[in-house]
């Protein structure tokens, strides 16, 4: 499949994502957020890694970090092998030819005043990947009917077009430099339920069909990120708190709160809902401005002792392919 | 139990400048008491607005021009929206807890102030009376040192402790029904199991019953009883959650429950879309809306006004003439 000799084209590395909260009038520095706090994992070629937790936890910050949008605090990101957290703007401009991102809201994400053709079409221009104004037309073209759009709709307004369409759009000019990785970042959130579908078919279908593309798939709801993952980090606070396959992670979780969260997730069968483990947490994420000593889960938790709030729990192997930060598993 | 609510052929209009959109047309549902029910539908088919057509909440463009909503033996429509009638029931018997908690508190006063108001004025309880009422509510809902956070304001609060006071407020006149509409949807999925367990608690404590508008049919898997099925402005498909779930026989019912994934469900599944896009619902055709996405139509579809719902099997109806049990 990969001649490459590296088997991960993302190797995060200890990754740290402070933001300063400044007060007063000189704007002094009192804390850190820790957004991100020691998160390393890899994303294999050709796979799809979702990340899920829930809001603050910060898995967009790590998706805007992999991207080169937020300098990081710490680590690193190795993508392809060099290290992007050092590299100035110059560089990380050449290299995000190679990486792309699906927003989540798709009326926000695209430029009203600009033809969908031509917001397809713009990575192009700025990579300079198509010299001629008839290689230009005829790769826009391409790129609309690879998303299921009508080609001869490039002249039209992104208000012309429905929610499912426009994310399609949004799809197209990411796929538009041919990119090895797209970070989606709750692409189907905003979508009705009924759409939803269509867009999970169509980057299925296009991970198929590329040569190759990994995709780093951040969204909060299990179930899709189940469906269309090979594998998930659930993350907490800034931290992974596991990682396995997607198969294991709803037959076999280990961690309190993958377990918590999987049972929180209602499935749409009554008749499997009635024998349901239901674990209904107590109290409300944390402030990551101030997280509880040791594992910041523990006071949640449900299997919690006293060791748990002495040292933060490494993320530690505990079979093929599956890592949990937890001393109680 | 003895029927509560009973609506009939429900029709609430908004008139726009690019032409009439029928929003509800003609729902009918029940509600038993201490029953809870399901109301489904994608965003725009009209589950919402039946819901604040029963409480005559509609404002200009709209309208709620037929129908009936029978409560305690009277036409709730037949009174005036601001009538003396309507202002007893609303907030009081029939209690709505809205999607989005940052929106629907007053920035301005704190919390005590709005749980207050409510119990002085419908309860015609005494300030000390309604300020212990509304501390004892706060800890009933779950939200620690109620007393200390009752002179709090909304912004002092997370989403998840917004909607607990919501559903303090909802709870607070001892309603006979609540509606939930999306209640849990702007929040966190961990709040999300919180509140739905909380509001099934609170709801058997209060002998009320629950009205559930939702568009995830996992959380109606979960708790209803019996679920409605919504699509463009009308009920497609009702039955008991067993049934719809496991003998699904409208096509609309079917996609649904195809495309969306399933945190238990075989590696490799495919879903499958329901193609094309919900209709626009400005100047309908008299034909089944869903008939242009349906996979299942046969030649009556197109010549035939929207199909009547119908019986099938004892609770189980449907609005459909195609055979879906074949296939």
């Amino acid at each position: 499949m990969n001649q490459k000799s590296n088997k991960a084209i993302l190797d995060i590395q200890d990754l740290q994502m402070y933001f300063p909260v400044m007060r007063g009038l000189l704007r002094k520095k009192v804390a850190d957020v820790k957004a991100v706090d020691g998160v390393s994992f890899q994303l294999i070629r050709d796979e799809t890694l979702g990340l899920v937790g829930e809001s603050g936890c910060g898995k967009t910050t790590i998706g805007r970090c992999v991207l080169g949008l937020y300098k990081p605090t710490g680590g690193r990101i190795l993508f392809e092998g060099a290290d992007i957290a050092s590299f100035t703007e110059k560089k990380l401009r050449e290299i995000r030819r190679n990486m792309a991102l699906i927003f989540q809201d798709p009326y926000s994400s695209l430029d009203p005043r600009q033809s969908a053709g031509s917001i397809v079409g713009e990575p192009l221009k700025i990579h300079n990947m198509t010299p001629t104004k008839g290689e230009y037309n005829d790769r826009v073209e391409e790129l609309f009917r690879v998303v299921g759009l009508d080609p001869s709709m490039t002249d039209r307004f992104p208000h012309e077009f429905s929610g499912g369409q426009r994310q399609r759009i949004g799809v197209a000019r990411a796929l538009a430099c041919d990119p090895d990785l797209i970070v989606c970042d709750e692409p189907i959130s905003a979508l009705d339920v009924s759409i939803q579908a269509q867009i999970i078919n169509l980057l299925e279908q296009l991970q198929d069909s590329a040569k190759e593309l990994s995709y780093l798939f951040i969204a909060h709801d299990l179930s899709v990120v189940r469906h269309i993952s090979d594998r998930v980090a659930v993350m907490y606070l800034g931290r992974i708190v596991e990682i396995c396959k997607a198969r294991v992670l709803y037959e076999n979780p280990l961690h309190p709160y993958t377990r918590a969260l999987l049972s929180a997730v209602p499935i749409a069968d009554p008749f499997v809902e009635e024998t349901r483990e239901r674990i209904i947490l107590k109290g409300e994420v944390p402030s990551p401005l101030n997280p509880p000593p040791g594992c910041s889960f523990h006071p949640r938790c449900f299997m919690a002792v006293g060791e748990c709030s002495e040292a933060i729990p490494p993320l530690r192997d505990i079979g093929e392919d599956h890592q949990v930060a937890c001393i109680r598993v | 139990m003895a029927e509560l609510l009973k609506v009939s052929n429900l029709v609430t209009q908004f008139k726009t400048e690019s032409g009439l959109v029928k929003a509800v047309d003609g729902v009918s549902y029940y509600i038993d008491e201490q029953e809870i029910i399901g109301l489904v539908g994608e965003s725009g088919c009209g589950k919402s607005v039946s819901q604040l057509s029963v409480m005559q909440l509609i404002s200009a463009p709209g309208e709620i021009v037929g129908g009936e909503v029978i409560f305690e033996g009277q036409n709730l429509l037949k009174y005036d929206a601001n009538g003396p009638e309507m202002r007893s029931t609303r907030g009081a018997k029939i209690a709505m807890i809205f999607q989005e908690p940052m929106t629907s508190l007053n920035p301005v006063l704190t919390i005590g102030q709005q749980l207050t108001e409510m119990l002085e004025l419908h309860m015609k309880m005494s300030g000390d009376a309604a300020r212990k009422r509304a501390i004892e509510l706060m800890s009933l809902v779950g939200i620690p040192g109620a007393e200390n956070r009752i002179d709090d304001y909304p912004h002092h609060f997370s989403g998840g402790m917004r909607q607990r006071v919501m559903i303090a407020m909802g709870l607070s006149c001892n309603p006979k029904i609540l509606i939930a509409d999306e209640p849990t949807t702007a929040l966190d999925v961990t709040t999300q199991a919180q509140l739905l367990e909380l509001m099934k608690d609170m709801v058997q404590r209060f002998r009320a019953s629950l009205v559930i508008v939702t568009h995830n049919l996992g959380v109606v898997a979960r708790y209803a009883q019996r679920i409605y099925i919504m699509y463009a402005g009308r009920i497609v498909e009702s039955g008991t959650t067993k049934d719809i779930f496991s003998k699904p026989r409208h096509p609309y019912t079917i996609g649904l429950l195809a495309c969306i994934p399933r945190l238990d469900e075989e590696e490799g599944r495919k879903l499958v879309p329901i193609e094309g896009l919900p209709p626009n619902l400005i100047n309908m055709p008299p034909t089944c809306a869903f008939l242009p996405r349906c996979a299942y139509k046969v030649d009556k579809c197109s010549r035939e006004p929207w199909p009547p719902l119908t019986a099938i099997n004892g609770n189980h109806y449907i609005s459909c003439y195609a055979n879906t049990k074949e296939k």
